[in-house]
């Protein structure tokens, strides 16, 4: 099944709920209940139209702020794909909840709202989404109804983007400028007659066009065990399969792979999907391995191909994304957690503080704050094996968790 | 050999859940209710471990008050796939005077559960338990973690709830706490069916469509049951049904259908214009049911 992860970024007011509502509805999504429900709200609170955010704000405290404060996933699906989208607030306090979505999303869309232009929230909307090299972005310039659907407006802030675009370090990142109303529904599902200077397509059909394979980032292949299978049934007395998800790229049977951290060689015998054997497992796929020697490999452990390792290494330094209230300083420790390995890391430096508005460093600051975005030097009590983000968005991110609350305290993207 | 590139995206994070449940908890149990979802969780789980088996329990919180096939199902399930079930029933919380049974027009034994199940993760000492909620249900839902952290009270605290990044899963937690797993968070209704379809899954009669005795108020179909009050007024009458979610028989409606077979169901959920839940009693109590539900310790 071919799924398309989007994350969504605006601010308050910029009509994101709407847009996502519109979405929906135009794709005859919604069904006849909850548009049902949403037209009673609507009426209750005396609109004129269909509050189409009420179909996504889903908390009490949502609903009584008219604000979206948590990550929630809206699901829909066309002819083509089906679609996932993570709904991430836009207000300056929840850089987390953006840089959550934005880690598990292959494309992006940046609301814009045309009346106000690039906003110094935009700045950090655009940051976020090349920081996590999402690959594909979408600049829905919004309410374009509200300002006569001028081509000069929408021109003039497709350039102040571009300004913001110039200075990105993803250069391969694909952006892709569209006018709308959300509240109207012009360029979203329907192409409207209101903007006949606009050739382009509507969102939904520019996100039918994409390419899959082509916005999943390809790397070379890694296999983090996540477990170890062994039945012990007379059947298969002597079965050891390794299990995990492939990443980056394909490992065949006959692949001559090393074990890490234990840089022992054997070979892959056989791949399993269930019952089923294969000659080639592809990039996300779930399956087990069984290798040709008898080698110790456990939990944490990888699977690389021979020729082919990534770095190996007690310390590393990253771009951290700091998500907690309690602050990040030099000679604090946390567990790390990258992919299924865990390891326990002493933060080493702190060397700067990053303006998630491009315009610069702070290398004044010792300590992290909540939704602080720094290049950070950890140490480790023991190696772990990674690549750089920029060449692996798996191997080359991990989350820190503070053992003392257990809670995951940051995210992290080595260089 | 093939390779695996046509296997279903969604299927393979599933799998990857239930295996870092088994690596990452020492006592996991999978929710098991008898419906549709958890059926295809012990398909997934069956998937993520071949050849070894599913290194869990099964787990129902019987309300007393299913639907009769959908029991009979389950203890045949267990039985084919040699695995363990274990059965704690909301008559008991309700006999040690823990719980209150309802009473009334829309009295359930539906959120009675909440009790019965934190009880049984105090007695067996469980630290994660698999469900198969989808974010797809409900809005509240929408806002689930794939790993969510409940706390000694089993409660839910929507406002503070971890990041979930890339693919990374913290099931880190204290003593007293447990974590509820979500392996089919990201599919829709109609993934489910589809999933069943194409697996050829054998789920309870009563997906299908059957004649039953019912009767119709606040335009639901009720089932005509002991277990469902029913006023004098309310006319029973006999239609051809199906449902298309199994909770208890007192929080379960109908659907008009002669769908008899999966694909036939298949098509009729894809042409639906209905949601799923809109057949769920219990959450039309207020806009925000389920959410209170869940910060109680509901599934």
């Amino acid at each position: 099944m071919d799924v398309l992860k989007i994350a969504t970024a605006g601010s308050v007011d910029d009509g994101k709920s709407t847009l996502i509502g519109r979405i929906l509805y135009d794709t005859k999504s919604l069904t006849t209940d909850k548009l049902e429900a949403i037209e009673k709200t609507s009426k209750q609170k005396g609109y004129d139209y269909l509050d189409f955010s009420l179909a996504t704000d889903g908390l009490v405290a949502e609903r009584e702020q008219g604000i979206t404060i948590d990550v929630a996933h809206i699901y829909f699906s066309t002819a083509k794909r089906s679609y996932i989208i993570a709904d991430t607030p836009g207000h300056v306090e929840y850089t987390r909840n953006m840089v959550t979505g934005a880690s598990t999303s292959q494309a992006a869309i940046i609301l814009i709202d045309a009346r106000k232009g690039v906003i110094e929230q935009t700045n950090r909307h655009f940051f976020i989404n090349n920081l996590l090299r999402v690959k594909e972005v979408v600049v829905a310039i919004n309410k374009m109804d509200l300002v006569d659907y001028s081509e000069e407006t929408y021109n003039a802030i497709k350039a102040d983007f571009e300004q913001l675009m110039s200075k990105r370090d993803y250069e391969n990142q694909n952006i892709t400028f569209i006018p709308v109303s959300a509240l109207k529904g012009d360029n979203v599902v329907n192409k409207t007659d209101a903007m006949p200077w606009y050739n382009g397509g509507t969102i939904l059909e520019h996100l039918e066009g994409l390419d899959l394979a082509a916005v999943s980032n390809a790397g070379t292949p890694r296999f983090p065990v996540q477990y170890v299978i062994r039945p012990k049934t007379d059947e298969f007395h002597d079965f050891r399969g390794f299990a995990g998800k492939v990443y980056g790229g394909e490992l065949s049977v006959g692949d001559n792979v090393v074990a890490l951290p234990s840089q022992t060689k054997s070979k892959i015998k056989e791949i399993y999907f269930n019952d089923e054997k294969f000659q080639t497992a592809s990039r996300r796929s779930s399956v087990t391995i069984t290798l040709e020697d008898e080698i110790n490999v456990s939990r944490g452990d990888m699977l690389v191909k021979e020729g082919d390792l990534p770095t190996i290494d007690k310390q590393f330094t990253a771009t951290i994304s700091w998500m907690d209230s309690q602050k990040l300083a030099a000679g604090n420790k946390y567990v790390i957690q990258h992919g299924v390995n865990k390891v326990l890391a002493k933060v080493d430096r702190v060397h700067h503080r990053i303006n998630p508005d491009y315009s610069g460093i702070d290398e004044s600051i010792d300590a992290l704050g909540m939704n602080d975005i720094a290049k950070v030097t950890f140490k480790l009590n023991k190696p772990i094996f990674f690549d750089a983000f920029k060449n692996h968005r798996t191997n080359g991110s991990f989350i820190l968790i503070d053992s003392q609350s257990n809670n995951t305290v940051g995210a992290g993207f080595i260089q | 050999m093939k390779d695996t590139s046509h296997v279903n995206a969604l299927e393979n994070e599933a799998i990857y859940i239930f295996r870092e449940v088994a690596a990452q908890f020492e006592k996991p149990v999978l929710l098991f209710s008898g419906g549709k979802d958890s059926i295809t969780l012990v398909r997934l789980a069956q998937k993520a471990f071949w050849p070894a088996k599913i290194p869990f329990p099964l787990m129902h919180i019987d309300t007393g008050h299913n639907f009769p096939e959908t029991i009979e199902f389950r203890d045949r399930l267990v039985k084919e796939l040699g695995l363990e079930l274990i059965v704690r029933n909301v008559q008991d919380s309700i006999d040690q005077g823990k719980v209150k049974e309802e009473s009334g027009r829309y009295s359930s034994r539906n959120s009675l559960q909440t009790t019965t199940l934190l009880d049984a993760i105090e007695e067996f000492k469980f630290d994660a338990c698999i469900g198969g909620a989808r974010r797809d249900e409900e809005k509240a839902r929408a806002k689930e973690r794939i790993f969510s952290v409940r706390d000694d009270f089993g409660q839910w605290d929507e406002k503070n709830q971890r990041p979930e990044l890339f693919d990374m899963l913290n099931g880190q937690i204290e003593l007293g706490q447990n974590v509820r797993v979500f392996p089919i968070s990201n599919w829709t209704e109609l993934d489910v069916w589809s999933y069943i379809e194409k697996e050829e899954i054998e789920i309870p009669s009563i997906y299908f469509a059957h004649k039953r005795k019912i009767f119709l108020r606040d335009g639901l179909i009720w089932s005509h049951s002991e277990f469902v009050y029913q006023e004098d007024d309310e006319e029973v009458i006999e239609r051809m049904v199906r449902f298309r979610t199994v909770g208890d028989m007192s929080c379960t409606a109908a659907v008009f259908s002669d769908a008899a077979d999966i694909s036939s169901v298949v098509q009729e959920i894809r042409d639906s214009t209905i949601s799923e839940r809109g057949a769920r009693i219990d959450d039309k109590r207020s806009e925000a049911a389920m959410e209170k539900r869940k910060q109680q310790g509901y599934f």
